[in-house]
């Protein structure tokens, strides 16, 4: 079992990349599990996206590229409202123009550029390798806000995700924590950009999240599955990456993609069974 | 016992409801006192459910004044339990029965408190009620539509609210299912809950105190058998329908122009 543990106790940068990978998974877990039940992952996909101009023009500024997502991030969240508040457009079609101008922005920015030599790889893919003692602090405050915000929050979003009318009804207002599970996903983003990179914490978002709902029956175990998911994710992916060179963050999420599938492929032969037995039909070849 | 909200459940006087400024229903004078029921008739568009979302707090009045519980409409959310038309989250969320009609009393929970027992006892025994509570831990996704119609009623009935808006409650129900809707409802009407309902079930209507036929305007309001005559049912639907028991006839197919469409099911 030495290949297994050893990477991991032999190298300091590769524990401090697990820890900040299961910081990572956990909070993609709550998000993601709001993210996947609210029907967000159009615009989960956009956040992650349209950080990008905002991560450029912070680094061509000189400014922590935290604040440049934020700004990103602010963007778009902001436009969407604005289009979809005063247009009879679809809030997937504002997200998706939003979505793709803020990107082309952001290409745009990069490439007229040399400083950003490199750095639109580690923008995308992260660091996962390259993750400081300071980035692992500010992943773990991140992280247990964003677990308060959802322990403080979780009724209204679970009704916000089964009826925003009843929601409204019951006086928590569907609109403010509508936005608010919207900066709750851009929080996220905007956090784990640098460890995961904005391309795969959507990944972080969806494919834990979405093991989650095909083995859960309550949200709390959803949310619970995609964290066990994301982290043992991390965990193999850090270990493919440590033994055979793959990119790091790619390895991470590509794990969880493939969980999601056997965990897909293994649920949709169960259901087909437990659905045989129900209504009585015998296999082929069996005799009645 | 609970403690009701205070007010008359509703107060509308030359009420308009619709979406945007325009209205889709205006002249709307309607007051439900305590323990009364009132059933909305009229074919579809005819403004039935923008008239309960606004009743419900989910849109403004367009014209008009209306109170509901003694104050603006949403401004007693404890006071009210709505009942919506659709629910398109029913397959995707992981959640059995009992954790939708535990919903219910969120609200009375705030957002860390656990559930009281009153909250536990009234949960169980709305599930009772409405017949599922055999069902209570099963995955809301796994039932037919009727079952989780009589989830989503159960959820309403936990509320123990002082007006009931249901938008056609009992579409999708078996008769058992409807039998068990109608009687909880009498025993909601009975502790002094009052309730507005939409149908297409004359039979529905006519057990409600009183009627809205309602057509973009108010066609007829009054008792269920002043309102449900021949003539108003013709202005309303556009064919010629005739009473008899609980029962609709078709008796005349010429149409007149309306912007009410279809007629009602025969029941």
């Amino acid at each position: 079992m030495n290949w297994a543990v050893e990477p991991f106790t032999n190298n300091e940068f590769l524990s401090r990349a697990l820890m900040a990978g299961v910081l990572v998974s956990i909070a993609c877990a709550v998000v993601g599990t709001y993210v996947v039940l609210r029907g967000l992952a159009f615009i989960g996909d956009a956040l992650a996206h349209g950080v990008l101009p905002g991560v450029a023009g912070a680094v061509l500024l000189g400014l922590p590229p935290m604040l440049g997502a934020a700004v990103g991030a602010g963007a778009m969240i902001g436009g969407v409202g604005l289009i979809t508040t005063h247009s009879r457009l679809s809030s997937d079609t504002a997200i998706g123009l939003l979505f793709v101008g803020l990107l082309a922005l952001g290409v745009v920015m990069v490439s007229s550029s040399d400083s950003f030599t490199g750095d639109l790889v580690k923008i995308l893919f992260g660091e996962l390798l390259g993750i400081s003692s300071h980035d692992l602090l500010v992943q773990a405050v991140a992280t247990v806000a964003v677990l308060l915000v959802g322990l403080t929050f979780g009724r209204p979003f679970l009704l916000l995700c089964f009826d925003p009318d009843l929601a409204q009804v019951m006086g928590f207002s569907a609109r403010l924590h509508h936005t608010l599970m919207l900066l709750l996903i851009a929080g996220t983003v905007i956090v784990s950009f640098q460890t995961v990179g904005t391309l795969l914490v959507f990944g972080m978002l969806l494919a834990p999240a979405g093991v989650g709902a095909l083995l859960a029956r309550r949200v709390g175990v959803m949310m619970l599955i995609a964290a066990v998911t994301g982290s043992v994710s991390t965990y193999l992916g850090l270990l493919a990456s440590y033994h055979f060179s793959y990119a790091a963050g790619a390895s991470v999420v590509l794990a969880a993609v493939l969980i999601f599938f056997v965990v897909f492929a293994i649920t949709a032969v169960a259901d087909a069974r437990a659905a045989r037995r129900h209504i009585g039909v015998q296999p082929e070849g069996v005799a009645a | 016992m609970i403690p009701q909200a205070g007010g008359t459940p509703v107060v509308a006087r030359g009420l308009s409801v619709g979406y945007h400024s325009r209205a889709v229903l205006s002249g709307v004078d309607v007051t439900v006192e305590p323990g009364e029921s009132l059933a909305l008739v009229g074919s579809n568009g005819s403004g039935k459910s923008t008239l309960l979302r606004t009743l419900a707090g989910l849109l403004s009045p367009v014209g008009g004044s209306l109170t509901v519980l003694g104050g603006a409409p949403g401004s007693q959310p404890r006071g009210l339990a709505y009942l919506s038309q659709f629910h398109e989250s029913g397959f995707v969320l992981p959640l059995r029965s009992i954790d939708v009609v535990r919903m219910a009393r969120f609200d009375h929970r705030g957002r860390f408190s656990r559930a009281t027992s009153l909250d536990e006892d009234l949960v169980r025994e709305s599930l009772q009620r409405m017949g599922v509570e055999q069902l209570a831990h099963r995955p809301l996704r796994s039932l037919s539509g009727g079952q989780q119609q009589r989830v989503y009623l159960a959820q309403v009935l936990a509320r123990r609210a002082s007006l009931l808006v249901l938008d056609e409650p009992t579409a999708g129900l078996d008769a058992a299912g409807r039998e068990a809707f109608l009687a909880a409802v009498q025993a909601e009407r009975d502790r002094g809950a009052a309730l507005v309902t939409s149908t297409h079930d004359i039979g529905e209507a006519l057990v409600c105190d009183r009627s809205l036929l309602l057509a973009g305007r108010v066609v007829a309001a009054g008792p269920p058998n002043e309102v449900l005559t021949p003539e108003h049912l013709l202005q309303t639907f556009g064919v010629g329908l005739t009473r008899i028991g609980d029962r609709l006839v078709i008796t005349e197919t010429h149409h007149v122009h309306h912007e009410a469409g279809h007629a009602p099911h025969q029941h």
